[in-house]
């Protein structure tokens, strides 16, 4: 039953019709949690009693900081199931993610550093979080040169593979730094065990984005993911028929 | 008005961070319909290769 899943789901024309399908489906809730986050987390969030309204960068930084690291989770499982099994779609998937993985830790870096200057009074310093962070954009940065250097896009995505899966390691390392180090950056908040040490009005906006940037990643990474399926194709009859479709509006 | 978009005094780390992620997030959405044109391009091109080489 689940090797029949894993098949259909491994076909690519199968897999191009469901991510045209399924795409809308992850876009429109995404904008609209997004939306219900940002009007609480700007709006109806009570000021912290610290921070003041400088806190209210956790809603675009937590975001962030989470997608850089489900993306490259994402990335880096998908790699290793396109070089154990060889699967097209696998590749086709791990390729999306660089670009958006790696913009995104971009992001997480810069609201970090526009909310440290206030909170830490400096920008940046070599602390274990934000080090590996940084190891992080690094990391995406160096898969798609990797990519980039070579032309054929079957041994690009092997060796891109590879070195996705050896970077997995810093992804334990970021989200465990602020335990294992002194760090500058405060321990989770979130994503623990136990009781989320955030009241309600400022937690539920905080879980809404979060749920909005993860629907909006599913999103994105369909439509790339048909991109990438396309170039690696060379059957004519199901391109015809996926290209056909493209013409007939459905876009 | 004036006090929410002053931010407590921290306006100019608030907004900048706000632009900043918005931008980004619409131009990944504006990356991944050109990467997938692209590619539906291109595959048309190949399609049109193959058909004329048989």
């Amino acid at each position: 039953m689940a090797w029949v899943w894993f098949h259909r789901f491994g076909s690519p024309p199968h897999f191009y019709r469901l991510a045209t399908r399924l795409a809308p489906w992850f876009g429109w809730p995404a904008a609209l949690l997004c939306l219900g986050g940002l009007i609480g987390g700007l709006a109806l969030a009570p000021p912290d009693y610290q921070q003041g309204d400088g806190f209210r960068i956790i809603y675009v930084h937590a975001p962030a900081a989470w997608l850089s690291l489900m993306v490259y989770v994402v990335m880096a499982s998908a790699a290793a199931v396109g070089l154990i099994w060889r699967m097209t779609v696998a590749y086709a998937v791990a390729a999306s993610c660089a670009v958006i993985g790696a913009s995104f830790t971009a992001v997480a870096l810069a609201t970090g550093m526009l909310w440290g200057r206030p909170m830490w009074g400096t920008y940046w310093e070599w602390d274990p979080r934000l080090t590996s962070e940084l190891l992080l954009l690094f990391l995406y940065l160096g898969y798609m040169g990797l990519r980039n250097a070579i032309d054929d896009t079957g041994r690009a995505d092997r060796a891109s593979a590879v070195l996705a899966i050896v970077g997995v390691v810093n992804v334990p390392i970021i989200h465990y730094s602020v335990i294992w180090w002194n760090s500058l950056h405060q321990a989770p908040s979130v994503m623990k065990f136990g009781q989320p040490t955030m009241p309600a009005a400022m937690l539920v906006p905080l879980l809404l984005m979060l749920a909005g940037f993860s629907a909006y990643f599913v999103a994105l990474l369909l439509t790339r993911a048909r991109g990438e399926l396309l170039r690696r194709e060379r059957n004519a009859r199901w391109m015809a028929e996926a290209l056909d479709g493209a013409a007939a509006g459905k876009r | 008005m004036l006090k929410f978009l002053q931010m407590g005094g921290y306006a100019r780390y608030v907004w900048p961070c706000y632009a900043l992620t918005a931008a980004v997030v619409g131009l990944n959405i504006h990356w991944a319909r050109r990467s997938l044109r692209a590619a539906q391009r291109e595959a048309r091109r190949r399609l049109a290769a193959l058909r004329a080489a048989s």
